[in-house]
């Protein structure tokens, strides 16, 4: 494979790392960086994943746990979902998956800031850590929900309305820092330090999905930025950008005059692109990985990037099917409704083409292929029911209710964790250089996609029914029938089961370091360059003396005409090893396909 | 449209022999600091936009007082928010003489204008904060009114981007101590002056906005649609 | 493999328990059955994309599963598959989208024959408000609300004097009427929500909003409210009345309007002491209350809360539970309090009283009573003062005794199950935080701390 001579290369400093705080502290290294931020990102979402199982508890039995009061279930339900949709997903899925792919898929040394990509690590761990103090302030964390809406964000009768929520604006305002840090250094990577011949359409689908949810980051975060300065201020200095005349608690307050619903205009134009930021990651991510494991192109690749660059576009104008009950201006359900329905056209297509990509393939069910597979299920559900909510008078009864909770966790929870599971299974041998036990890894996804189901799918009904979120106990109601309660204890044993089947995985992980089977440097027969480096786990650099020089897309699997059932992104025309005409069309692939992409069975656990 | 050709390119095409490479100049620091400086720049100017939406939505409830159109309200008369300006227009022009300085490989000039457009940075910030301290002083406070809230959280919230660049220009002064590399220096400070010119005109947009007279940001208002 | 047919048999199960599923939507009670219409006819529409979709892909997995010495199909796109695609998503989402704006439209649309109610939300209660004879809502500010006039009207507007205002979370409505519910709130982000009615809107302090439906049935319906409202939201529940259009309107005419309100006259503690002589002999002389007769120390309650408990006895709301004999006891002695008046009068009498020290017979920990307390202090005040704001009453000074025993009766039921007593069910509510009698005695300790204070 050819490589562009020394010569050719542009002259870049890199930091070589010469001790251990250099190598893995206080590292430059976007992979070391990647996994510092995944490591951190995890431990939080582990926090998060155990605040919902105590939710779980008192939902599923309650009356049962003296310790779950309703400040302490209103502050479990806040962090749970601030923690996950930010600190992990977000944190994950750009600052962990972003980092390291982007610079080994379009055939970089590094991050083209590498001290700022530093940095944005370590203002990202503050963040956590500021975060996780409010837990320890009086009063807790706040329990105002993750929307955080004023007036009763900062008004006494909310838990945590001193320190914790302060806290909370805090660390949400330093992790805007972070992230901006990071998102600058993403999408300048990818638009200025991609390799030769390494054109915008011939990134892997991966790279697309985080260069676009980083832009949509750097559009929209300003927003919660600016609604966190302005709650700030409402709190600390007695403003009323947001805070009208009030009596709370029996008191006049000196608030006057201030609009709420701004609040959640200014909330919902960085929430709703939140939710793409962690949607377009995991499209790309998903793409490339049933792609590999069918050893077949992504069916539609320019489809697949216009989908992401138009719902990328869309997601900016279709946030306020958040509010469509929140009392703004009801001209607006007309615009949004449409809007909203109309970004179903290319999430449907991008759907269709996953499927597509299967249709003819030549599908090896890998453990990271079932995560696929799972997700294409749990996001079409999720997605679907997302046409209910958007239909805004289908809101009016939905809205509020159980009915929503399930829809965004199917869609916002568990569809990007199915993906995160496929992403870890596959990129596992490159990052580390050892496979993942097999047979731990298919335990584990099977408990995690049918546990999740069981939670998921019953949810909905309980909002059909009315059952409205947010409630720490129902109480003896006319409309809901005892049954709903049972119902209520299964959903909490799912969720238990699913919670503690993630320690599989954590054990795979651990066991796999200590003496998990070597993997070699390409072995799922991969297309993509990020597969064709030097060093398995790659070095410092990443490329050994010269950058690699790419030839063609990340999705030249079973080209007819090849030998090889796939050829690599750096593998030029005359490297080719092309099979005779009269062999075209026969079905045989030579003798070197059939092992390509196949799992290791390895041995007991 | 280059973005629309580009985005219709079918990658699984070969590319003619000897064309693909022809196009993009690979990896020039140049270009890495100018895209970044210019996600950078939509970034802040996002976050001004923001803060003005909703400053002009918040102007729209009946307790807004504006701080300028009457004869008796501070900012009527703005000579101190001109000072400020004025301040704020020599640093800008200050940086650029600086770049254009390094380009010609004058090594005392570009110091000597970066160290004024420093100067007058500082100057431009001290008189921002006298302009707090008359605010105060004549009982126009943070909280009495949103119109105030607003003229501190804009002043502030722009003085701090203004800080930030001067601790980046002050980076790149010590850079070019250290390396002794004019043409590197050429090229960063460029892209302190494009940030400085870019906070200037953020700053025009926020005195237009901070002095208008009640009138003027109602026809605004209605003219956004609020 | 087994991915595919698990997918098939998840489909199948999917659609099985979407048709014999008991949990589904209330039978509906409004006008809104166009709203229900649309969502079924979603139903259809992602039901069959939902089946469509996941057939296909288990289909695919069977179909293609890797086999030796085969290669995939090589096709980069299908121009026509995908714009067919396209077309058919269109379209299938203009068939759910357009009903749904037409629906719509009549939503946002009030008929003109609409009757107006305002509903006013606030930290976790429900009051209510109607025009009266002028049929217009007299102007309403915070800065007018005053323990006199909760509702916070100007008593300046003479649109407002014969506003007819309820004190309670209890509202009736007429049958087959269309009615237009304006939503104002005194403090933080409430909902109105009524599950059989399909519709809801949040209240939002600093302005005015709407919503409109017709009941078509009598019936009792919950309202609830499903906006976050702190940290008693789940508590903060009302209730409508569907009647026919007479016994609305009978019930309507017992109302007082906000004149009436204002007028009514304060208690008159000489009339209240002749009274009061029944009730000492079991509170003492000077209300102080008597462990042996179990009855509590009247001299720490408000006023407001002796008035609204002596009501509750008298017209069986409390102390009509089968097993409460000693609320059974004080429901006959309320009895004997011939009217509003009498009550009022022997209020009055009573917190004309000083403070009479409270027993302290509980043993408990006192910080982590602290722990439980604080939930319960974001009512009754940090020091267990009471909130006239919150109808929350002070709970210093009374005996621990009987605290502990109303609790007791809260947790079991005995007391606030009666539909009628609001405050009640939200103690119901609330009391189910304390699991076992260590932590309602950890909690009386730290109560008894607060009255060492």
């Amino acid at each position: 494979m050819t490589h562009i001579a020394i010569a050719d290369q542009p002259e870049e400093e890199l930091h070589e790392p010469s001790s251990f705080v250099t190598k893995y502290i206080w590292s430059q290294d976007h992979k070391v960086i990647a996994i510092q931020y995944s490591i951190t990102a995890i431990f939080v979402g582990l926090v998060a994943l155990v605040l919902s199982g105590l939710m779980r508890l008192q939902l599923g039995f309650p009356d049962s746990f003296s310790f779950i009061d309703p400040s302490a279930y209103l502050q479990f339900v806040t962090m749970h979902g601030m923690i996950m949709v930010i600190y992990l997903l977000t944190a994950l899925f750009l600052g962990g998956f972003g980092n390291y792919l982007i610079p080994l898929m379009i055939g970089a040394r590094d991050m083209v800031f590498p001290y700022l990509n530093m940095l944005s690590y370590w203002v990202y761990l503050l963040a956590v850590i500021v975060l996780m103090a409010s837990f320890f302030v009086p009063g807790g964390p706040t329990g105002a929900g993750w929307t955080l809406y004023p007036p009763q964000a900062i008004l006494e009768g909310t838990p945590g309305a001193g320190g914790g929520i302060l806290l909370m604006l805090i660390s949400l305002a330093i992790f805007i820092v972070a992230f901006t840090m990071g998102g600058l250094n993403y999408v300048t990577t990818v638009l200025q330090a991609r390799t030769k011949g390494m054109t915008l359409m011939r990134m892997p689908l991966s790279v697309w999905g985080i260069f676009i949810a980083t832009i949509l980051g750097l559009l929209a975060f300003p927003a919660l930025l600016v609604s966190a300065i302005m709650m700030l201020l409402d709190m600390t200095v007695g403003t009323s950008f947001f805070m009208p005349a009030i009596v709370s608690l029996g008191e006049q307050l000196d608030y006057s005059g201030g609009s709420p619903i701004l609040f959640q205009h200014l909330f919902w134009f960085f929430g709703h692109p939140e939710v793409y930021i962690v949607a377009l990651p995991a499209f790309g991510i998903v793409s490339d990985v049933l792609s590999v494991h069918a050893r077949k192109n992504i069916f539609g690749y320019r489809m697949m990037v216009w989908a992401i660059v138009i719902i990328g576009g869309l997601s900016f104008i279709v946030w306020a099917h958040h509010m469509y009950v929140s009392g703004m201006n009801p001209y607006f359900g007309f615009f949004f409704a449409t809007t909203t329905l109309i970004i179903a056209v290319p999430t449907a297509l991008k759907v269709y083409n996953w499927v597509l990509t299967l249709w003819r393939g030549n599908i090896h069910l890998t453990t990271a292929m079932l995560f696929a597979i799972g997700f294409i299920f749990t996001f079409t559900h999720g997605g679907l029911t997302g046409l209910f909510l958007g239909n805004v008078v289908i809101d009016l009864p939905l809205s509020d209710t159980y009915f929503v909770v399930a829809h965004f966790h199917m869609v916002m929870g568990v569809s990007p964790i199915m993906v995160l599971f496929a992403a870890i299974y596959h990129w596992f041998p490159k990052i580390t250089g050892k496979h993942l036990h097999t047979g731990l890894g298919k335990a584990h996804f099977w408990v995690t996609f049918l546990g999740t189901y069981a939670i998921y799918l019953p949810m909905h009904y309980l909002g059909f029914l009315g059952v409205p979120r947010r409630y720490y106990a129902m109480g003896s109601t006319e409309f809901v029938p005892d049954s709903a309660q049972d119902l209520n204890a299964s959903i909490t044993v799912s969720a238990l089961i699913v919670g503690v089947a993630q320690l599989i995985f954590i054990y795979n992980v651990i066991r796999s370091l200590r003496k998990g089977e070597k993997a070699e440097s390409n072995p799922w027969g991969a297309a993509s360059l990020e597969w064709q480096t030097p060093d398995t786990p790659p070095k410092h650099g990443n490329w050994g003396p010269a950058l690699p020089v790419v030839y063609r897309w990340a999705y030249d699997y079973s080209v007819p005409t090849a030998k090889q059932d796939f050829i690599p992104q750096n593998m030029s025309e005359e490297e080719v090893e092309r099979v005779d005409d009269s062999e075209t069309s026969s079905t045989e692939g030579g003798e070197d396909v059939k092992n390509i992409g196949d799992e290791p069975v390895g041995d007991n656990p | 449209m280059k973005i629309f050709r580009t985005l219709s390119e079918k990658p699984w095409i070969p590319h003619p022999a000897g064309s693909e490479f022809l196009a993009k100049n690979y990896q020039k620091e140049i270009f890495i600091g100018r895209t970044a400086l210019r996600f950078f720049i939509s970034v802040v100017s996002v976050i001004f936009f923001l803060f003005t939406i909703t400053f002009l939505t918040r102007s729209q409830f009946p307790d807004f007082q504006a701080l300028a159109g009457e004869p008796w309200q501070p900012l009527s008369d703005a000579s101190h928010l001109w000072l400020n300006t004025g301040a704020l227009l020599i640093s800008s022009i200050a940086l650029h003489w600086a770049h254009v300085s390094a380009r010609k490989n004058q090594l005392n000039g570009a110091i000597a204008s970066v160290m004024i457009g420093a100067f007058f940075a500082l100057l431009f910030l001290l008189g921002q904060i006298l302009v707090w301290k008359q605010l105060i002083e004549l009982g126009y406070y943070v909280a009495s009114n949103p119109a105030n809230s607003y003229f501190y959280l804009y002043t502030s919230v722009h003085g701090l981007h203004l800080l930030g660049g001067l601790f980046a220009l002050a980076y790149v002064t010590l850079q070019l101590m250290k390396k002794n590399s004019l043409v590197t220096f050429s090229s960063s400070v460029r892209l302190c002056a494009v940030y400085w010119h870019f906070l200037l005109i953020l700053w025009l947009f926020l005195f237009a906005l901070l002095t208008s007279s009640t009138d003027t940001i109602n026809i605004i208002a209605q003219l956004c649609g609020f | 493999m087994k991915i595919a047919i698990v997918l098939i048999i998840l489909v199948v199960g999917s659609v099985i328990f979407h048709f014999v599923s008991p949990w589904y939507f209330t039978p509906i009670a409004s006008n809104w059955g166009t709203i229900d219409d649309t969502i079924n006819i979603t139903f259809w529409v992602t039901g069959i994309v939902f089946v469509a979709v996941n057939l296909f892909l288990a289909y695919a997995v069977i179909r293609y599963q890797k086999k030796k010495n085969t290669k995939a199909h090589y096709e980069p796109e299908n121009k026509k598959l995908e714009l067919g695609l396209t077309v058919f998503t269109t379209v299938g989402v203009a068939i759910m989208l357009a009903p749904g704006l037409f629906v719509w439209a009549k939503f946002i649309e009030v008929p003109e024959d609409a009757h107006v109610v305002e509903a006013v939300g606030q930290q976790w209660q429900w009051t209510f408000r109607f025009p009266g004879k002028d049929g217009v809502l007299g102007k309403t500010e915070v800065a007018h609300i005053t323990p006199a006039n909760p509702f916070g009207i100007n008593p300046k507007d003479p649109a407002g004097r014969d506003d007819i205002l309820i004190n309670s979370n209890e509202v009736h409505l007429p049958k087959d009427k269309p009615v237009k519910v304006v939503l104002r709130s005194k403090d933080v982000l409430h909902n109105f929500a009524v599950p059989q009615f399909r519709v809801k809107m949040d209240l939002v302090p600093g302005m005015v909003t709407y919503v409109w439906f017709t009941p078509i049935k009598e019936g009792s319906f919950e309202i609830l409210c499903e906006e976050l409202c702190g940290l008693a939201h789940h508590t903060m529940r009302g209730r409508v009345v569907v009647d026919s259009v007479e016994d609305y309107q009978a019930w309507l005419n017992r109302q007082p309007t906000f004149a009436q309100t204002l007028k009514v006259a304060e208690g008159n503690p000489e009339q209240g002491k002749a009274l009061y002589a029944v009730c000492g002999a079991c509170h003492g002389q000077n209300g102080e209350g008597n462990l042996a007769m179990n009855s509590p120390n009247l001299t720490s309650l408000p006023e407001w809360y002796l008035v609204r408990q002596l009501e509750y006895y008298k017209k069986g709301i409390r102390g009509a539970h089968k097993d409460d004999p000693l609320g059974q006891q004080m429901a006959a002695m309320a009895g004997t309090l011939a009217n509003t008046k009498s009550i009022r009068d022997v209020a009055a009498y009573i917190s004309t009283f000083s403070d009479s020290p409270a027993d302290k017979t509980v043993e408990g920990d006192p910080s982590s009573g602290y722990s439980y307390y604080v939930t319960c202090g974001t009512c009754h005040g940090k020091e267990g003062e009471g909130n006239f704001g919150l109808s929350a009453p002070q709970l210093v000074g009374q005996h621990d005794w009987y605290i502990k025993r109303q609790l007791e009766n809260f947790k079991q039921g005995i007391r606030g199950k009666h539909p009628d007593d609001q405050f009640g069910f939200q103690m119901v509510l609330m009391a189910r935080v304390l699991q076992d009698e260590q932590a309602v005695d950890d909690l009386i300790a730290y109560l008894n701390s607060l009255n060492d204070k």
